[in-house]
């Protein structure tokens, strides 16, 4: 098993290098550069802007010096004041000492912050909307998904999967404006557009008015648009893997046995059931997450997908670069996550 | 599969005399909801196919005066437009923002959606069972190779992927040389509205599921007798490959390709949404609804019709698609 893990998180590094070759050979060949304006800027001047950015350099040493800024740790005395040499991870040593490591550079189009900065800034309001989204598509997808399957075969069964089919049947680009101009515009319940979090945010994601109005007022349009369309995959999976549970040989002893329903089913076929849809929310919540930008540029919500397009048209390459590896970093791990529990929780499973 | 599943499997085809596709058309016709939603496929097919003819205007002729029309009957669903809206019947669904009838828009974004649900597939099943086929028949060091650069693939995060490439294509191939591969491509793409890049960008991100779904499939059926059968028969690679592995994964491919149909929909309306998908004015039901979400709090309907078009869409080829799976492969029954 161990073998196992550390094969994998080698695949992982390797996977991680190519998306970033792969990434940064496709911004480079978008033709035009992040410092063309509509009113063109002074050719000095660009490029002086260019040598401070080391964009005068040849690509294969653009490249190196990107992989050298974001892989290498150093230690250095005081924190920097150049944004050029701002880091994700800064850890006091003691003295005037400082572990760094993980520097993703400038942002080219909004001069006063760095990669690090916009990720810290906007991905906890991605977590956040996440987070409740993958609760909103739990509390939905769950019961239905557990009742179609007890009662397989009646009304409840096709009214739930009905149900799941409109959840994936209605995309976020549809259900969005129809939802702000029904609860925003006509009935004026919920503000149609924004995000309530204050920053600072408690343990990065946590905002301060949590249990306020003003926070959730914000998030419950957008995360129950992206929720919907996850209870359908949440509900057809547990109906469908309890259904298999409860036909099962020990649910038959457990009911000779003169068990009641309500005990076989809680204690004995749910909690058997409910691991393949536990084992996909780590992989559910990387596809949240990677997939919350059509929700953010719908709703006009300050996350990290939002920004992402920005970054595009703006050809700002340390964003474009840092969003991608962030995300797929988020997708590799849950990837290896899963493979791992599958193999813990059944022993059948063995990886050589 | 052992041998008596084979044999269950094989018994009730035998006894109608049908043969697998029949027996599961059989299945799929007595099927409501599947059946609704293929008269539904049908009918969208062909407000597609005879646009040009349903349609009283023209999608991308502009009149004036006409601008973010009202039809009179609509006030009666909206009545909160009446202070401001500009009364006209001249369109029955009302214009959008520079005076094009929705209606007429409406029925010519069929066409966006409708090609994307048929060749997204189309691009999957071909290219993604072809490279399942070759990984999983040579097997070893070819497939260890094959499948890495699925692995690859798949770690990319796949709307960003499709996002970068469509600016790549956007910007890149716009500004190349005349007589240039690229160039030719734009012209292409110029020609068909912008959709030339959207098949491109989702054919690249949408096969890798069907390459590893057939190459399971072959890693098994490989091993069976009848390969070997074939093989002794004389049979070439190519042979026991397309005539005796390819029928048999069909089954299962064909039916994750069809659930797929209503991602690749919505793909492409996301696309056009953010502006990285068809070419003004060509009208598909993304950017319509980008177009009415900027008078969302005015002109509600201008994005609602198009959201409801695009929804209903999904509706008939999710419920086609499930009937098509349980029709196959009654044992997948509720299982995706």
């Amino acid at each position: 098993m161990g073998r196992y893990i550390a094969r994998r998180l080698l695949w992982m590094v390797l996977v991680l290098f190519l998306i970033s070759l792969i990434t940064f050979a496709m911004e480079h060949a978008v033709p035009g550069g992040p410092f063309d304006r509509e009113k063109k800027l002074p050719e000095e001047i660009i490029a002086n802007l260019e040598k401070k950015y080391n964009l005068d350099l040849p690509y294969w040493k653009q490249y190196m010096l990107y992989l050298y800024d974001v892989l290498v740790p150093r230690i250095t005395k005081g924190l920097p004041t150049s944004m050029l040499d701002e880091t994700m991870i800064n850890i006091k040593l003691g003295g005037d000492y400082y572990f760094r490591w993980v520097n993703l550079g400038p942002s080219y189009s909004s001069r006063s912050r760095t990669v690090n900065d916009i990720i810290r800034e906007q991905l906890p309001v991605s977590i956040q909307l996440g987070l409740i989204s993958m609760f909103i598509a739990l509390a939905i997808g769950l019961p239905m998904g557990i009742l179609a399957a007890l009662k397989q075969n009646t009304i409840w069964d096709y009214l739930g999967m009905s149900v799941a089919i409109f959840g994936v049947s209605v995309p976020v680009v549809a259900m969005g404006p129809v939802l702000i101009s029904l609860f925003g515009v006509l009935l004026k319940w919920l503000p149609p557009t924004g995000w309530g979090a204050k920053p600072p945010y408690i343990l990065f994601f946590i905002p301060r008015n949590l249990f306020s109005w003003d926070f959730w007022k914000y998030a419950i349009m957008p995360a129950f648009a992206v929720g919907t369309g996850y209870s359908a995959i949440i509900a057809r999976l547990s109906r469908a893997s309890l259904l298999q549970v409860i036909r099962e040989d020990y649910i038959r002893t457990a009911r000779a046995k003169g068990l009641t329903e309500r005990v076989i089913t809680i204690r004995h076929a749910l909690r058997n059931a409910l691991i393949p849809v536990v084992t996909i929310l780590g992989p559910m919540f990387a596809a949240v997450l990677t997939g919350l930008f059509v929700v953010e540029q719908v709703f006009g919500i300050p996350g990290l997908g939002k920004y992402f397009i920005t970054s595009i048209t703006n050809r700002d390459y340390p964003v474009i670069m840092g969003t991608i590896l962030l995300y797929a970093i988020f997708l590799v791990i849950a990837n290896v996550i899963v493979d791992i529990t599958y193999a813990w929780l059944d022993p059948r499973i063995r990886y050589e | 599969m052992t041998t008596l599943e084979i044999a269950s499997a094989e018994v009730p085809a035998r006894r109608k005399t049908a043969s697998l596709w029949a027996d599961a058309f059989y299945r799929l016709a007595r099927n409501k909801a599947a059946v609704i939603g293929g008269i539904l496929v049908i009918l969208l097919t062909l407000t597609a196919l005879f646009a040009a003819q349903l349609a009283p205007f023209s999608y991308s002729e502009q009149d004036r005066r006409q601008t973010d029309a009202v039809p009179e009957w609509m006030l009666t669903l909206l009545p909160m437009m009446k202070p401001y809206a500009k009364i006209s019947d001249k369109f029955l669904l009302g214009a959008d923002y520079v005076g094009r009838d929705l209606l007429s828009r409406l029925i010519y974004g069929t066409q966006i959606s409708l090609s994307v649900a048929f060749v997204g597939p189309i691009i999957a099943l071909v290219v993604g069972t072809v490279y399942g086929l070759i990984s999983g028949f040579f097997g070893g060091k070819v497939d260890n190779i094959m499948m890495r650069f699925v692995d690859i693939m798949y770690a990319f995060p796949t709307m960003l992927l499709i996002i970068l490439m469509m600016a790549f294509f956007r910007s890149t191939f716009a500004e190349s040389t005349p007589g240039s591969f690229a160039y030719v491509m734009n012209a292409i793409d110029r020609r068909f509205g912008g959709m030339l890049f959207i098949f491109i960008g989702i054919g690249i991100t949408a096969w890798m599921g069907t390459a590893r779904l057939a190459r399971g499939q072959v890693l098994s059926l490989r091993e069976q007798e009848f390969t070997l059968a074939a093989r002794a028969m004389g049979a070439g690679n190519m042979r026991i490959i397309f005539k005796h592995l390819l029928p048999n994964v069909l089954g299962p491919l064909v039916i994750t390709v069809t659930l797929n149909i209503p991602g690749y929909i919505s793909t492409e309306a996301f696309l056009s949404f953010i502006g990285l998908g068809v070419n003004a004015p060509t009208p598909s039901w993304g950017s319509m609804i980008s177009d009415g979400a900027q008078s969302i709090r005015t002109y509600p309907h201008q994005a609602i019709l198009p959201a409801l078009a695009l929804s209903a869409t999904m509706f008939a080829f999710n419920f086609l698609g499930d009937g098509l799976r349980d029709a196959l492969d009654p044992r997948l029954r509720g299982v995706q």
